[in-house]
């Protein structure tokens, strides 16, 4: 087929991501393991998730670039300016809602997504069993017999310390009611736009050579005792009242706080995107 | 089924039958079997070097009772206990495990994901060393949990009550809950192991050497707390020890071995009082 020539990856790359997706995609959450290819940018600032683009975009796709929910930073501008190069006839574009595929770094845009998009992360560590158990060996094991104790028992340590779980990000949640995942380094803001959602969201992970998928539709639930319930950030002034973007007004997107020189700090939408199109401004594009 | 008058104890079925249970470790020959044990004086074969841990382990364990297992180092009893708490399969033998149904389960043919289950909800051990037995990264109570979460425990206030009470119920104060393991002292540590043994309400509880090791008077204080407890709850347990006063105390029925093989079993006190394989005569002899 010609179209498995097309982007930078050979033909058997290609055909071998494809077919480690459909796996990914058939058995929801389940981490695939693949031959992640050398790339022309270093392991761990997003091969896994270029991958991914590379091998599903086709000449017409629209392709949108984030990276901490910004178009216009140094990671987003050089994967997109790449892809583009290696793909002729694939556009970029900032707007969410005109994108057809969405690679992203740690945010998952506020526009909701749309049936026909596809979600594509870069993930640094696939496996949410990591923070408990270094051996991949025995990592293995424990997600065949689902034997997820250890990380429950990480979340009662932290409620007992704490008084919440103490994970900002990288929250773990199980997928179709079997395998828990990584869900990648988004807030945890970021998380219930998992569940249910209409798009398949892909997740690749280069330096450590795995594939995992959660399909359009499939439940995503946080892992939470049933009395002490998942949060997600308040952004709460010191009056608790909700803080607004200082752009647009919004009051219901997740928001970066930006310290000003002179003491203090200002809160704006994380989403650049979002922010922008919410004033009217056009696509950066 | 009815229970006349006069139907003696016996004629409730066993929890636990364990027969022909053998463990070779190396790649076995036919005359192992033969070339080992009690009589040879020894248990790797000459022939070919494979060294038998035990061979034809047959003994029963009802409902609420001690057994004790005796015998020096090497003579296989840690090898029964690994056995039975399904860390190891055996070469040969079946452990079969009755249910609350009446339905006898075979352990030796579980699947990895069944035996886990198992062992997670129906049974707990308890180690020499709390370093085997307990997490120390994590708070006493943090350990009770995970035996908790493991049977599918998901209520945060229900793990802290249930942690609370079996703290209470194995005497470490109620302030300990949040401490870490290595902040207690060597006999709360194993009270502490015994909680979390305890944790999801085992029907057979493992101990290997429990007090070993331990000064006189905090031995006394595990042994009392492990014949209440199994007064309280009529779990059943086997007891592996070489100690003699701690069998004698613990448990109504022994089985001693040498060599990997049983070579005497009968009621504590008989064996004690009247030893009739050499070994164990040996074995009382020098403990007086």
């Amino acid at each position: 087929m010609a179209a498995d020539d097309f982007g930078f990856l050979d033909a058997y790359a290609v055909r071998e991501i494809r077919r480690a997706l459909l796996k990914a995609l058939a058995v929801p959450g389940y981490q695939v393991p693949y031959a992640s290819r050398e790339m022309p940018i270093a392991r761990g600032f997003g091969t896994g998730g270029l991958q991914l683009s590379l091998s599903v975009l086709l000449p017409g796709d629209r392709i949108k670039v984030i990276d901490q929910g910004a178009d216009d930073s140094v990671n987003a501008v050089n994967l997109r300016r790449f892809i583009v190069a290696a793909c002729p006839g694939v556009q970029p574009v900032t707007r969410t809602a005109e994108a057809t595929v969405i690679q992203t770094r740690h945010r998952i845009p506020e526009r909701p997504l749309m049936p026909g998009q596809l979600m594509i992360y870069q993930v640094p560590y696939p496996d949410p069993l990591q923070i408990v158990e270094p051996r991949e060996a025995e990592r293995r094991r424990m997600h065949a017999e689902g034997d997820y104790a250890r990380l429950w028992v990480k979340l009662y340590e932290d409620v007992v310390r704490f008084r919440e779980v103490a994970l900002s990000n990288r929250y773990p949640a199980r997928v179709h009611g079997r395998y828990i995942i990584d869900p990648s380094p988004i807030p945890r803001w970021d998380l219930p736009k998992l569940h249910r959602s209409a798009v398949p969201h892909l997740f690749g992970a280069g330096r450590e050579k795995k594939i995992y998928a959660v399909p359009p539709h499939t439940a995503v639930e946080p892992l939470a005792f049933a009395d002490v319930p998942f949060e997600v950030e308040r952004f709460r002034d010191e009056q608790g009242r909700r803080r607004r973007c200082a752009r647009c007004q919004a009051d219901d997107t997740y928001l970066d706080q930006i310290p000003l020189p002179g003491g203090g700090s200002r809160w704006q939408c994380n989403d650049q995107d979002a922010c922008d199109e919410r004033l009217g401004y056009p696509d950066a594009r | 089924m009815t229970s006349g008058w006069g139907t003696p104890m016996l004629a409730e079925p066993p929890l636990l039958s364990v027969r022909g249970l053998t463990r070779i470790h190396g790649p076995g020959c036919p005359r192992c079997l033969d070339s080992t044990g009690d009589a040879a004086g020894r248990n790797d074969c000459p022939h070919c070097r494979s060294v038998v841990a035990i061979a034809g382990v047959d003994f029963d364990l009802w409902p609420g009772e001690i057994l004790g297992i005796i015998g020096e180092s090497g003579s296989g009893k840690s090898t029964v206990v690994r056995l039975l708490h399904l860390d190891d399969r055996p070469t040969q033998g079946s452990i079969r495990l009755r249910g609350g149904d009446g339905g006898c389960l075979e352990l030796t043919e579980l699947d990895g994901a069944a035996r886990r289950r198992l062992r997670d909800t129906r049974l707990g051990i308890v180690y020499q060393s709390p370093h085997l037995g307990l997490n120390f990264a994590i708070s006493a109570g943090g350990n009770i949990a995970e035996r908790l979460l493991t049977a599918g425990e998901r209520r945060f206030a229900a793990m802290r009550e249930r942690a609370l009470a079996l703290l209470a119920r194995t005497e470490i104060p109620r302030s300990r809950l949040d401490h870490r393991p290595a902040q207690f002292s060597g006999g709360m540590q194993q009270r502490l192991q015994i909680a979390r043994a305890l944790a999801p309400g085992p029907e057979l509880l493992l101990l290997d050497e429990v007090t070993t090791g331990l000064d006189v008077s905090v031995q006394a204080r595990i042994l009392d707390l492990i014949m209440e407890l199994q007064h309280e709850l009529g779990v059943a347990m086997v007891a592996v020890t070489h100690d003699l006063g701690v069998a004698r105390l613990l448990a109504q029925r022994t089985i001693v071995m040498r060599c990997g093989r049983i070579v005497e079993h009968g009621l504590t006190d008989q064996i004690l009082e009247d030893p009739q394989h050499p070994y164990t005569q040996q074995l009382v002899m020098s403990a007086l």
